[in-house]
């Protein structure tokens, strides 16, 4: 078992390789079985190796395979190796696991799109990215994962890219996580100066021993910090995500809410550690967190694309592992991350259905009563509303609960007030979707309506997976009042969190109220949204006519990409201009024109030294010999 | 006794080059040098190269200069060439040449002291170990070198097929 | 009595500078060449002296390369001059001035 975990992103990697060398001469028989077949492999191999963590009890963690020697300069070196702990598990069972189903998905969304190959191709060859992100046992060889998801997510973006928006979504996208990986490059370069290896083991073995610490630790842990928020969209750099979502849905739904968005949250968590030596690197992270959460959340109430919605949504949810992972309590965040990645992906799936069945219509306001129409499309998607939602006894429930009850614990009480105030929006935002799209009236155009029929089965199945996941997966994390021993997902990560990390001594009492509360604002949204959208429906355009400026500024979601616009790229954009035709044009060019003209005119100055005549060449030889054997003698 | 020869050989030698240099027949100056070089393989066996001097009489004396008076043969210039006529060209180069003379004996003069050259020299048996041990595999690769001469050689005068 | 290394490098110089003049005095290819391999063969006396009077065995298997490399440049060089002799009917160096740019 334990000789075999390495051998996980490989067929991936092996498939992708195949896909883009001999894509063309294969049938699409053969992609889709060659594509979801590798993940499948990986899949297996992912749980063998899970399984093989609880029969190596007493064993030292983590384990690690050296492939090969890969940078080896002056102090400093990195090997070509993975490491496999809980952690590492957690993930890999999440990516691969979320990944098969999005894989098998895929096969009935793209059935009639002419890049089979090469969406099944970059599909592949994310898996891997993903993969060596989670296993790697050096944050250099992390960061060539981190870089991987970065690539696959551009080109996935933009895999429609005749559409203009779609390759514009692509770059921005890219640009703005070169901004956080440069924060990333950064902490890592630190690391390597101070710590000489990027090993995690030797990481956590500095920050131990006493080599990284105070302001040091708080330094790296916030430059690494920027890197996540770029990956993991977070204020001030989560811009890029709702553009996202120009991408086809199954991409949406495994990069940009499953899987890669969360690599920031694995990052923290990977160095717990590092992140709890310093006390205010993990305030940072917990406030910008709960920011996030609540911020995305109040621009999700009033978007009227589907995606949109959920595109916020995940930033929000994003923002809560955050705040998860600054008050310390990693084994939440880790948690939510988990169950997001389920409940998440299940949603943009069925969003995706319901997309598919009205042949591209992403709008709300043009849906609606299509319940009747996709019965099996109907009660998936809502699952994923209730789970996300935090009503008790779903999985969204007890990881929400988890992280809010340890902000609590930890005296954030500011905090936790802001994660209810965004779960009441959450339950809010989700029923509104849900009922906007299958409830009340139709609202459909004729056209689309000719077209209406359900998803086939090979689209349908996954979501019913999904969501038995969604509803069972919070019970391996059950709260600490059912007993010390409830929460086992807690125990199972223990080896990695480092266990000073996280202290709460909550009454019983004390914490039955806080799950109350949880509960109590899932019950709100879910009501607020009732009323507003099956009961009365005039009552969010007379709550809009009431409050216009707040009306507007949500849904123009705060004018962000527009002061983004204005403050940074339209400066940048004017700046470079001048740049270009001021120092460019004149100083640069006119440097190179200049001496490319002086060497012409000197070469015909010169020109009549050569006469062609060996003679003459010999003795200009002998001169020049002379002269400098002249010059050393003398 | 030594010292005679040596003077004998060094005599010959300049000698022969002077006379390839006022030589108009080319034929005439290869065979000048063929004896230069003889006598150069004389000095060699002087220094204590017995082997050297025999290699430097076979190949340089023999194969070379046989190969030059082939070609001599097949560019056939009747009556020779001239050495150069125009005086400024030769006052120059001689100008040039015993400048860079007068340097190379400044630059050698360290050497020019000393002791005769006395004592065994390398015999041919040292040599041979030196070159199949510690130089084995600069000499295997003179080999390669010498067959990529031979069919450069070739290529190159190969008449094209029209 | 012996023979000074110093009374062999001053006649390697003196060969190597007749070598010189030669190149300058001859006019044709083929004596021009003859006049390099007199000063190839001058640095190899003194490259021998020298080393003899630094008790340098090696110094001979360096001697031995050198030879061999001069017997297969003089193959080129000889296959070279055949080659312009064919092209051009000549191989005076007074007509040949094409080496320019």
């Amino acid at each position: 078992m334990r000789d075999l975990f390495w051998l996980i992103p490989f067929p991936p990697a092996a498939s992708a390789l195949a896909l883009i060398l001999f894509g063309r001469f294969l049938s699409r028989k053969w992609v889709t079985i060659q594509a979801c077949g590798s993940v499948l492999v990986s899949f297996l191999l992912s749980i063998f190796s899970f399984a093989g963590l609880f029969g190596s009890a007493g064993e030292s963690l983590p384990w690690i395979k050296i492939l090969s020697p890969w940078i080896k300069a002056g102090a400093f070196g990195a090997d070509f190796g993975f490491q496999f702990d809980p952690l590492s598990a957690v993930m890999v069972l999440v990516v691969t696991g979320v990944g098969l189903l999005i894989h098998v998905y895929s096969v009935g969304y793209m059935a009639h799109d002419k890049g089979y190959t090469r969406y099944f191709a970059y599909l592949n060859l994310f898996m891997f990215a993903m993969l060596l992100l989670v296993l790697a046992s050096n944050m250099v060889l992390m960061f060539v994962g981190w870089e991987g998801v970065g690539l696959c997510s551009y080109l996935l973006i933009g895999f429609w890219f005749e559409r203009k928006s779609a390759s514009a979504a692509g770059k921005k996208a890219f640009i703005v996580n070169r901004i956080g990986d440069a924060g990333f490059l950064l902490g890592l370069l630190f690391l390597l100066t101070i710590v000489g290896s990027s090993d995690f083991t030797a990481i956590n073995g500095a920050v131990r021993g006493g080599t990284i610490g105070g302001g040091l630790a708080t330094l790296i842990a916030l430059l690494l910090f920027v890197g996540a928020t770029g990956k993991s969209a977070q204020i001030p750099l989560y811009i890029w995500l709702p553009d996202a979502m120009e991408g086809p849905t199954p991409v949406s739904a495994l990069i940009h809410a499953a899987t890669m968005v969360t690599a920031g949250v694995y990052m923290v968590a990977r160095l717990n550690v590092l992140f709890g030596a310093s006390g205010s690197a993990g305030d940072v992270v917990a406030i910008i967190g709960a920011a996030t959460a609540v911020f995305a959340a109040t621009m999700a109430l009033t978007q009227n694309d589907i995606k949109r919605v959920l595109a916020y949504s995940t930033i929000s949810q994003l923002g809560y592992m955050f705040l998860g992972c600054g008050v310390g309590a990693y084994a939440a965040g880790v948690f939510h991350l988990a169950t997001h990645a389920f409940f998440k992906s299940l949603l943009f799936l069925s969003a995706g259905s319901v997309i598919h069945a009205l042949s591209g219509e992403q709008d709300m306001r043009k849906m609606g009563g299509l319940r009747k129409y996709l019965p099996r499309t109907y009660p998936p998607f809502l699952v994923g509303a209730i789970a996300i939602s935090g009503v008790p006894f779903l999985s969204g429930f007890f990881s929400k609960d988890a992280i809010l009850t340890s902000a609590f614990a930890q005296g954030k009480t500011i905090l936790w007030a802001l994660g209810l105030a965004g779960a009441i929006m959450t339950a809010f935002y989700m029923f509104r979707l849900i009922f906007m799209t299958f409830h009340g009236p139709e609202r459909i155009s004729e056209e689309a309506k000719s077209h209406l029929h359900e998803s086939p089965k090979v689209m349908t199945v996954p979501l019913a997976i999904l969501a038995v996941f969604s509803i069972i997966a919070g019970y391996v994390g059950l709260p600490a009042i059912l007993g010390e021993k409830a929460d086992l997902f807690r125990r199972f990560l223990a080896p990695v969190i480092s266990p000073a990390a996280e202290a709460r001594a909550l009454s019983i009492g004390a914490e039955g109220l806080l799950i109350l509360a949880s509960a109590g604002a899932a019950f709100l949204g879910i009501f607020v949204a009732y009323l507003f959208y099956i009961r009365s429906p005039h009552l969010p355009q007379a709550l809009a006519d009431r409050l216009p400026f707040v009306h507007k500024l949500l849904y123009n979601k705060y004018y962000v990409d527009e002061a983004v616009g204005a403050v940074v790229i339209r400066p940048l954009i004017r700046g470079s201009d001048l740049v270009y035709s001021g120092f460019d044009l004149k100083v640069i060019d006119g440097a190179i024109n200049g001496s490319a003209a002086a060497a012409g005119f000197f070469g015909k100055a010169l020109s009549f030294l050569q006469t062609g005549f060996v003679k003459d060449y010999a003795f200009a030889f002998l001169l020049g010999v002379a002269l400098i054997l002249g010059v050393f003698l003398f | 006794m030594v010292i005679i020869v040596f003077f004998a050989l060094a005599v010959i030698c300049t000698g022969a080059v002077l006379g390839m240099i006022f030589s108009r027949n080319q034929a005439t100056s290869a065979l000048l040098l063929v004896l230069a070089f003889a006598a150069l393989g004389g000095l060699f066996g002087l220094l204590g190269a017995p082997f050297l001097a025999v290699v430097q009489v076979i190949i340089y004396a023999g194969a070379i200069m046989v190969l030059f008076i082939f070609v001599i043969m097949m560019i056939n210039m009747g009556q020779g060439i001239a050495p150069e006529k125009k005086k400024g060209i030769i006052v120059l180069a001689c100008a040039m040449a015993i400048v860079l003379l007068i340097e190379l004996v400044f630059a050698g003069r360290g050497s020019l002291p000393g002791a005769g050259v006395t004592g065994p020299g390398v015999t041919p048996t040292d040599l041979g170990r030196l070159l199949f041990t510690t130089y084995a595999y600069p000499f295997e690769l003179t080999s390669v070198l010498i067959l990529a001469a031979l069919v450069g050689a070739i290529a190159l005068v190969k008449k094209r097929e029209p | 009595m012996t023979v000074p290394a110093g009374y062999f490098f001053v006649l390697s110089l003196v060969l190597f500078v007749l070598g010189i003049v030669a190149f300058f005095v001859k006019r044709d290819l083929i004596s021009q060449f003859m006049a390099i391999e007199v000063m190839l063969n001058s640095a190899n006396l003194a490259f021998l002296a020298l080393a003899r009077q630094a008790h340098f065995a090696d110094a001979q298997v360096v001697v031995f390369f050198i030879i061999t490399v001069a017997a297969a440049e003089a193959a080129i060089g000889l296959a070279i001059v055949l080659v312009i002799f064919r092209r051009r009917k000549s191989i005076r160096t007074a007509d040949l001035n094409s080496l320019k740019g």
